[in-house]
This record gives C-alpha cells, structure tokens and sequence, in this order.
C-alpha cells in the first residue's frame, strides 16, 4: 500500500516558508548568524523507508523561537569550551522563562464532527483499516462495558477501563508492526485487542481460570501475551519505561527492524523511572517510541497537581528526545503520529516521545467513585461531546464505509461473545494446586518441592477444610 | 603440592594490604582444594568468569557504573571494554533505578546482562525493579517472562566507608521468592558460582565482597577450566569437625576457620561451613552436621534481627530440635548503623573472638 503525506500544500513551498522563517528567527539580532542549539535545525528529511521501499517525508523538526531569547551583544559572536561542547555566552542576565508564551500546539487531523480539516497532513488510511480500526474501537467500548458490569455484579474482583481513550488504544497498534514490543501500563487493552487476543481470553484472565495464560497468577487485567509481543502488565507505575529502553537496546543490538513501544499516563511521569527510562533511551540511542496518554487525573490528583510544565512533551527537548503532542482522540492523528514516530525510532535508531491529550471519561478503576473528586458535568462533556469512538465513526460513515445496520450488528454480536464468554470462563475451572509451586523459579527449588509434598498430603488429609472442588 | 594461604591481614581498622601472615593449614587445604600450586585472587577469578561467560554466550553483557573505560570502580571488569566493545560493556548513566530497569527489559527481550552495583547500598535505588520485576516477572507471567539477569556487587561492611556503605543485603534479598542470593568466599567459590549465576534462567543476586577482592587462594586446574561451575544451592564443608558447627557466608568464612583453628587448640572440633547460596538455603547440609555435631554457632556480618543466622536458627530448631544439646548461638552485627571510626567499626562487626567465645558457650566450657 502507498503511503505518502497527503498535503494540499506544496512540498517546497512548504520548506521555503520554514527555512525563511527560521533564518529569520537566527539573524534577527544578530551580526553574524548563529543558530542556538546546533541540534534543532529545520529540516524535512527525507529517507528510505527499507520495509517499504516508499519514499517518507518525516515530520518536520522545528525550532522553538519563544525558548531563548537573543541579545545584543557583540560578544555573542565568540564561544566558550566546556565539556559537552562549545556554547555562546552572552553578557545579558535573562532566565529562560519557567514557560513558554505559546504551549506547544496539538496536532489534529479530523475536527469534532468528523471532518478532516483542511491541510492537513496525514498517512492516508483504506477503508480496510478504516473500518478495522473503528469495529476495534467499538469493540473494546462493548468490552470494557461489560466487563465493568460483571465487576459490578461481583463475577470479577476488579476491573479497569479505557473508556474515552479508544483511539489511543487502537489506532496506536493500528500503526505499529507486529514485531514490535509493547511494555504497556494498564490501560491499553486495545493494543492488545487490535493484535488477536480474542475476548475469551481476555476474560479467562480477569477470572484466573485455567485457561488464563498467566495461571490465574495475576489480578484482572494484567494480560500478557508472548505471542502478540505484549509483556504482562506489571503494577508499579513506570518501571517499563527504563524497561522499555532496555527491551529497544536489546532490539538494536540483534539489529531487528523493530522498536520497544511503551504507554505511561500523566501521573505516570512524576516517577524517577521516567526521567531514568527517557535519558537513557535517548543516551543508548535506543529504537523506542514513548506515548503518554495525557488524560488529565491519575485517580484524584489532576494535572495541575502532577506539574507545572506544558504537559509532556515539553520534557521530551530535555532528555534530546523529538516529541510530539497529539490529539488522543482523533484516530487518524494518532494512527499518523504513531507511524512516523515508529518508522523514525526503527530507521533513525532514536526514542521519539509522543504526548496524546485525551480525557479519562471512566473512573481510575473499580475501586474508584470519581464523582468524588471531578463534576459530573464535566464527565458528562467528555463522554458525549469529545467521544473519540463516535468522530471517528462520522468519518467512517461520510465515507459510505460504515451503516448503522453494520454498527447495530457489531454491537449486538460483541455483546453476545462477551456474555457468553464471562459465562465460560466463570464456570471453567481454576489451576489446580500443584500451580502455587511453578514458574517461581525456572526449575522448582527442593524447598518449593518439599512443600508441595506437604500440601498435597495435607489436602488428602483434611479435605473438609478445603473447598469442593478444589483439587490438586 | 599444598596451597599456602596467603592472606593479606584484616583488621576491623583500615585497609591495607601491607602485612601478609602465611598460615599453612594442611588439613584446610587438603579437604578444601584439589592440590595444585596456582593461586587466584577473588578480582582475578569474577573477572575471568565474566570474560569466559561472554565469550562463550554472546547474548551476555555486562552494564554498570564506571565498568568500561575505567574498568570497574574495583577493577573486576578490567578488560573487558577493549575484548567485547561497548556495546556489550555498557557505560551508564549514574541511575541505579535506570540501568536495574534496563537490564530487566533487556532480559525480558532475551539477552543476559550482568548488572554491577558499585555497592550494594545503591541496590536500594534499583530495589523496585529487582524485587517487582525481576523477581516475580517469571511467576506472575506464568513462565512466559523469564529473567535472566545477574545482580552482583560488593556488599556488606568494608573498611572505614561508614553506614550508607557497609550494610549487608543477604537477608533483604534471601527473603524474596524468584531471586536465587549467592555469596563467594573464595576464587573458586567465585569463579564456580558467578559462572552458574550467569547460565541460569532465573534472576541472582550475587553479594561479593569488597575485602575479598584482593585476597589470593588456591585454585584448582578443574576450577580454571572454562566450563567450571558450582551448583546453586548446595553449602561447602570448609572444614570438618564433631563438636560443634559453623555456618556463615562471605568473609565470615575466613574468619569462622580462623576461630576454628584457635578452638582446635582448646580440644574443641568445629566444622566450619560455608553456606555460598543464601537462597535456595541449603538446609539439608546444615542440620545433617547439626545432627552430628549437636550445637549451631551461626555466623554473619550484617544486622541481627531478621538475619541469615535467623533463618538457619528457625529451621535447625524446626528440624533438628531433639539432637540439639545446647541453644543455638547467633553471631551477627551489631544493631547499629555502621560508625566510622576504625575503633567503633570493630566493634560493630564480628570477629574471631565472638565467633570462639560462642562456639565455647555452646560446648559449655565458659561462663
């Protein structure tokens, strides 16, 4: 399939006007012309894309013009040596300002009524994958539903939702190739979802029955999968960032034509292992891609809570790491970011940060009620207005791609797969007891043995104080 | 044809290598080393165990503070950097919590790092990943994430760096199911053991000991072979006795066959075990020389409550209780934080004469 930008504007004209804009910005004080930091030059480079052999155009790096200001002085000319390289000085005392005067502007394709807004840029997306991607998103919304409910009824412990972050979930692996390696936090299960894990399995998990791949080992949606290149979800908030890095090193060193993607939220970004997984990332020159999905509160805490910078991608310019801020409910802006910034991270071996603004329409999880802490009105605003599943399906639809007799008919099926599913896994029985021991070790210890010599022979012994139907 | 034990003297004070005391022990030597006349230093025997398992295993690759171009803060990876390169001897930023997590995500994808801490003191900033991640990844996956990453460093008290560098980790990492804990005393338990840490599928934390590092032993021509290894889990009977045993780890090893010697000269018989695996503990070992024996002298440098000695203490009297003929005895630090001053250092770690004054106290011959 080709893929190229579609622009409604001209490529070169495109270059002219940035490249007068930024020798602009350089010469404006000065004598002599001299950029700032030698790093972020304007460039629109174009490169081989080796899986594909199309020619890309990546996204254009610009330069920041609020974040130093110029002076004067003759001085400024000259260079000072330090370690790390040469650096202008100048004789003024100007603190670069704790924020910019403009925040960094989102990139959008398809405007609330699911309309594509006119030149824009964007990888072009067939009505296959259209359609895919919207079923997907409807898909995990019947899911997370559901799966809520059965919560609710007390069929599972607990459960967590995607709710208003859909197009994150699946137009994100929309754009990735199977051979990448996903370190998700935990509300990505449309990643999961868009790579083959069938809801039979997702409930098998959140029951811990015998069929769950993780043994029943593991609290509800912390699905992993090997297969699908999805590691377990681990609880601890942002340790699969440097983990992520490490997995990108790995990748690079058998020189696999595939990069680590890691998921984070806002809260998420607070924790050392974000500045320790970003900085390495980029110091290792590691193939990852890190999307934080910005969705304004980590349970109760809101954003301005969490930080006091421009969100996240501001921090990405800190680490050496380009950056992205994208808006998390337009699926064709995610699909397009995430798929330049994969194909930058793979031929270009570098992290890329991407930041998806969106809104957590449900509670944090099950154990949440967050009426407590945010209006209800404001929920409400979200739910309906900004809903990321139903402007995607106006595009979908003005296409002529999708009819309500199709949206009706997904809807209903995926209901009745789902019940029925919860309705097997609940009766499916659980691990048998010999399963407490493995896995602990690669090779059980004598230890772990010894005591499951002990369980079994105590479980024969007084059956009474077990539960029926429990075995061994 | 016997090895004589060179040992560099260790005083509780400062380091320095300048006295050295011969001891020739025949009946150590004999029972303990195959005869040979070679000799290895615990730095000589880690460095060439890393560099054999690199090059046999190229999936292997060492990550840590300083280990390349400065060749390791205590020189274990001195040439290492120029052999393989940098990209499997990996420079890192100074964040313990990102490289720990590095290497898990890389073992997660199926390579083999060995990651150093310059002390296990700085393991606290990492603990997360080793425990969270590294540890229980393998179980709560179901076997569909295994880990095979070496932790290793020096750990426990060296000499004069004060508190936030002298504590020992063994019980803080014994204690965690999914980590398998070693602890070398000597180049061949050094070589043996590192060697099996990095073949195995499961993560290990492997506690050196900065002390230790310059000390020589004799070492065997089977222990220099490249295919040498040690089985995790298994104790050594450093030296063998019938009144009363000793069980200890690291460098309480040297000091518990010093205690021996003078014992032996009181009439007392000890046997001296080394423990080398914290976890899997090899408890079959110790109770069949406690029942043998019938008295436990327990022996190790870090704090006393919830130690090492502790759990051997629990599971001889769970065990062993009724060939017990005298309560066990405890030998551990002292329950503060390390002080500074050589004088206090002293008194805060065990030494030789705690160790005869217990194993005494368990024989009944003192107050």
């Amino acid at each position: 399939m080709a893929m190229w930008f579609a622009r409604s504007r001209n490529l070169v004209s495109i270059l002219r006007q940035n490249l007068g804009l930024s020798a602009t910005l350089i010469k404006r004080n000065h004598s002599s012309p001299r950029p700032v930091f030698t790093n972020y030059q304007l460039s629109s480079r174009v490169f081989l894309d080796p899986s594909t052999s199309f020619r890309h155009e990546s996204t254009a790096v610009e330069t920041q013009p609020d974040l130093v200001q110029q002076s004067d002085h003759e001085d400024d000319a000259q260079e000072l040596d330090f370690p790390g390289g040469k650096v202008g000085y100048t004789s003024e005392m100007k603190f670069i300002p704790e924020s910019s005067s403009r925040r960094i502007p989102c990139y959008r394709v398809l405007n609330e009524h699911g309309k594509i807004i006119s030149d824009s840029d964007f990888i072009p997306v067939s009505e296959k994958l259209a359609v895919r991607m919207y079923e997907q998103m409807a898909t995990l919304q019947v899911m997370d539903h559901i799966f809520y409910e059965a919560q609710r009824q007390g069929r599972i412990s607990f459960y967590l939702t995607s709710v208003g972050e859909e197009a994150i979930n699946i137009a994100s692996a929309a754009a990735l190739s199977p051979e990448d390696v996903v370190l998700p936090q935990y509300r990505e299960p449309g990643v999961l979802l868009w790579r083959g894990f069938t809801l039979e399995e997702f409930a098998n998990q959140c029951f811990g029955n015998k069929a769950d791949y993780g043994k029943g080992r593991q609290m509800p949606i912390h699905y992993g999968s090997n297969q699908h290149n999805y590691f377990t979800v681990s609880s601890p908030i942002a340790t699969q960032l440097p983990q992520a890095a490490g997995v990108g090193y790995a990748l690079k060193m058998e020189k696999k034509n595939a990069c680590a993607v890691t998921f984070i939220g806002d809260g998420g970004t607070s924790e050392g292992d974000f500045h320790a997984g970003l900085n390495f990332a980029a110091v290792m020159e590691a193939p990852v891609v890190f999307i934080c999905r910005n969705n304004g509160w980590a349970i109760s805490t809101h954003i301005s809570e969490q930080f006091r910078s421009d969100g996240i991608v501001v921090k990405g310019q800190a680490y050496g790491i380009r950056s992205i801020r994208v808006d998390g409910n337009d699926a064709l802006a995610v699909y397009s970011a995430v798929r330049s910034a994969r194909e930058m991270a793979v031929t270009e071996q570098r992290p890329v940060l991407i930041e998806a603004m969106t809104y957590r329409v449900g509670h944090h999880s099950t154990s949440d009620d967050s009426t407590k802490y945010r209006e209800a009105d404001e929920i409400q605003y979200w739910k309906m207005s900004r809903n990321p599943v139903n402007r995607f399906k106006k595009w979908v639809e003005d296409n002529g791609w999708w009819s309500e007799e199709d949206e009706s008919k997904l809807r209903s099926s995926t209901r009745k797969q789902l019940l029925q599913a919860i309705q097997a896994a609940e009766k499916w029985e659980k691990q048998p007891l010999t399963e407490l021991f493995n896995d602990v070790y690669d090779v059980k210890t004598k230890n772990l043995e010894e005591q499951e010599v002990g369980l079994k022979a105590l479980v024969e012994k007084q059956p009474q104080d077990y539960p029926t139907g429990f075995h061994i | 044809m016997w090895g004589i034990l060179r040992r560099s003297a260790v005083d509780g004070g400062g380091f320095s290598a300048s006295s050295l005391r011969r001891t020739r022990s025949a009946l150590v030597s004999a029972r303990s080393y195959a005869s040979g006349s070679k000799e290895m230093t615990v730095r000589d025997a880690l460095n060439s165990a890393i560099d054999e398992e690199m090059s046999a295993d190229p999936k292997v690759f060492v990550m840590g503070e300083e280990v390349g171009q400065y060749q390791g803060a205590y020189k274990i990876t001195k040439g290492l950097l120029e052999k393989y390169g940098p990209e499997r001897v990996y420079d890192t930023p100074i964040t313990e919590a990102g490289f720990t997590g590095i290497g898990v995500g890389a073992a997660y994808a199926g390579l083999k790092p060995v990651v150093e801490f310059m002390t296990f003191n700085f393991s606290m900033q990492a603990i997360d990943h080793i425990i969270n991640s590294a540890a229980k990844s393998n179980y709560m996956s179901a076997g569909q994430i295994n880990v095979p990453i070496v932790f290793r460093g020096p750990n426990g008290a060296a000499a004069g760096v004060g508190a936030q560098h002298s504590q020992c980790y063994a019980a803080w990492y014994a204690s965690v199911p999914g980590l398998k804990v070693l602890a070398p005393y000597s180049a061949e338990d050094a070589r043996g053991l590192l060697k099996a840490a990095i073949r195995d599928p499961d993560p290990v934390v492997f506690l050196e000991n900065e002390l230790l590092y310059g000390e020589s032993f004799p070492i065997s021509e089977e222990a220099l072979d490249s295919s040498f290894c040690l089985p995790i889990g298994k104790a050594k009977i450093e030296r063998e006795g019938k009144d009363v045993t000793i069980t200890t780890f690291s460098k309480m090893v040297g000091f518990a066959l010093k205690a021996a010697e003078k014992l032996a000269e009181e009439g007392i018989s000890a046997e001296v075990i080394n423990l080398r695996s914290i976890r899997p503990l090899d408890r079959a070992t110790i109770n069949a020389s406690v029942r043998k024996t019938s008295r436990l002298v327990t022996v190790e440098e870090g704090f006393p409550q919830h130690g090492v000695c502790a759990e051997i203490c629990a599971s001889v009297v769970e065990e062993s209780f009724s060939y017990l003929d005298a309560p066990v005895e405890r030998i551990a630090g002292a329950d503060v934080p390390m002080p500074y001053a050589a004088n206090l250092e002293r008194l805060a770690l065990p030494q030789v004469e705690d160790i005869v004054r217990a194993a005494k106290r368990a024989c009944y011959r003192s107050k």
